[in-house]
């Protein structure tokens, strides 16, 4: 049997969105990131051998909620110091306005540059220069938790009569596509047609995480 | 046959308007057209019912959204049923001459196209007797002062949703400073991401957390600067 049969079970996107994911407890770097990006994270840990590195995440849902972020950032920083050599925070600002990176300051703790997920996927410098303003993005995590972390949040659900006060000014959804997965692709189209938008489908692979998780 | 169901046309005036904000409260559109014609036909001035039926429901409303006993669709709702009631009294409300207030051009900053919370603040700013012009999302420095310039407003509204783009509006301040017309306008912020730090920061007037807060600051400092004496 490989090494890699007695770590545990891909963690579930249920579980992600509401618990996270604890730690190994081993490695000498731990991360500390997002739910939403576990299985891309755990994906490049096992394509690349980087068994130094711990994963850790919080609970996904925290993305609808930015300023519930720093808080429990701090804490898991604090629980997880003397444990590991180093702890690395795999946020970007998500809606902090700067408040991570201070909060990351403080702590002596490095972060991902970049304003949220869908710039550092597409890479900081290629979003930026992109200026879009009417795009609504989704990720492969965001595809398959969309009721999750869209639908039922704003209330489609019970009132879909609501959808275009909240998206009647968005022109296009933009999947940023990091695996190439036909069915999630699908699933993506069956969201902007749902949300009334143009759809495009936009391969990112892991784009700047994967620089700088393999700095660590 | 639902045994309970309310003939609000049955009921007295304070039972109207307590039903009223209960429909409000719910989102119940069609009840609060109905609601606004009936106190119309009962003789109700449209600022009577505007302000003590509709804005007193709202009130409602935004006390318990700030309270987190309603969320934001509840609220839209809310919002989607005041409009309802808003749009009869509208003209009645230009042609019987209720009180003005003030007056404030609001607008989205560039790079943000999110405007729930301009909206609803520009409708409780109405409900409140202020002239509302909404220049709409995404607008640049230029826009600003363009409107500023022909609509002469005592207030400048500028909202924000996204962290990336709420710093524009110091690039909005800061251009009113350099034309030496700052001074001339209140200036009010608000968006989700923002705080009372921020506001001071770029050099606002006041940061409004949210509908109900803008609406009272609005009334202030309009006062406050109606009542200033003359520059000497």
């Amino acid at each position: 049997m490989s090494p890699a049969s007695t770590t545990n079970p891909p963690p579930t996107d249920e579980r992600l969105t509401v618990d996270g994911l604890a730690p190994e407890g081993r490695g000498r770097v731990l991360l500390i990131a997002c739910g939403a990006l576990a299985r891309e994270i755990l994906a490049m840990k096992e394509a690349n051998g980087w068994d130094h590195l711990d994963l850790q995440c919080l609970p996904a849902i925290l993305h609808n909620a930015p300023q519930r972020i720093v808080p429990a950032v701090e804490t898991a920083v604090e629980a997880a110091r003397g444990r590991y050599a180093e702890i690395f925070v795999v946020y970007a600002d998500c809606g902090t306005g700067g408040l991570l990176q201070a909060a990351c300051d403080r702590l002596g703790v490095g972060m991902v540059e970049g304003p949220h997920c869908y710039s550092f996927f597409e890479g900081n410098a290629v979003f930026a220069a992109r200026g879009e303003v009417t795009a609504f993005y989704l990720t492969d995590f965001l595809v398959r938790q969309f009721d999750a972390f869209v639908w039922r949040p704003l209330g489609l659900d019970r009132h879909p009569e609501l959808r275009d006060m909240y998206f009647g000014n968005y022109e296009t959804l933009v999947y940023q596509a990091q695996t190439d997965d036909p069915l999630l692709t699908e699933k993506a189209k069956a969201c902007a047609e749902r949300l009334g938008l143009a759809f495009e489908r936009r391969f990112t692979g892991y784009g700047d995480l994967g620089g700088v998780l393999g700095r660590l | 046959m639902a045994d309970d169901e309310i003939i609000l046309s049955e009921l007295d005036d304070e039972e109207l308007v307590a039903q009223m904000f209960d429909d409000l409260y719910d989102g119940l559109k069609e009840e609060i057209e109905e609601g606004v014609n009936i106190l119309l036909e009962r003789g109700w001035t449209p600022y009577d019912i505007l302000t003590k039926a509709l804005v007193g429901g709202m009130t409602v409303v935004g006390a318990d959204f700030r309270d987190g006993i309603l969320f934001v669709p509840e609220v839209l709702l809310a919002a989607n049923a005041m409009k309802g009631g808003m749009h009869i009294l509208k003209p009645l409300l230009a042609e019987t001459g209720a009180p003005r207030v003030g007056k404030m051009v609001i607008g989205t900053v560039k790079g943000d196209i999110h405007d729930i919370g301009k909206n609803l603040v520009s409708m409780m700013m109405e409900g409140a007797g202020f002239e509302v012009v909404d220049i709409g999302i995404n607008n640049a420095v230029e826009k600003y002062l363009e409107a500023l310039e022909t609509e002469k407003p005592d207030i400048l509204g500028m909202s924000a949703l996204l962290t990336t783009t709420m710093p524009y509006m110091k690039v909005v301040i800061d251009t009113m400073k350099e034309k030496g017309i700052r001074d001339d306008f209140i200036v009010l912020v608000g968006g989700a991401p923002l705080n009372e730090e921020f506001g001071r920061a770029i050099g606002a007037d006041a940061y409004c957390r949210d509908a109900a807060v803008a609406v009272e600051t609005a009334k202030t400092l309009v006062a406050r600067k109606h009542n200033q004496p003359a520059a000497h």
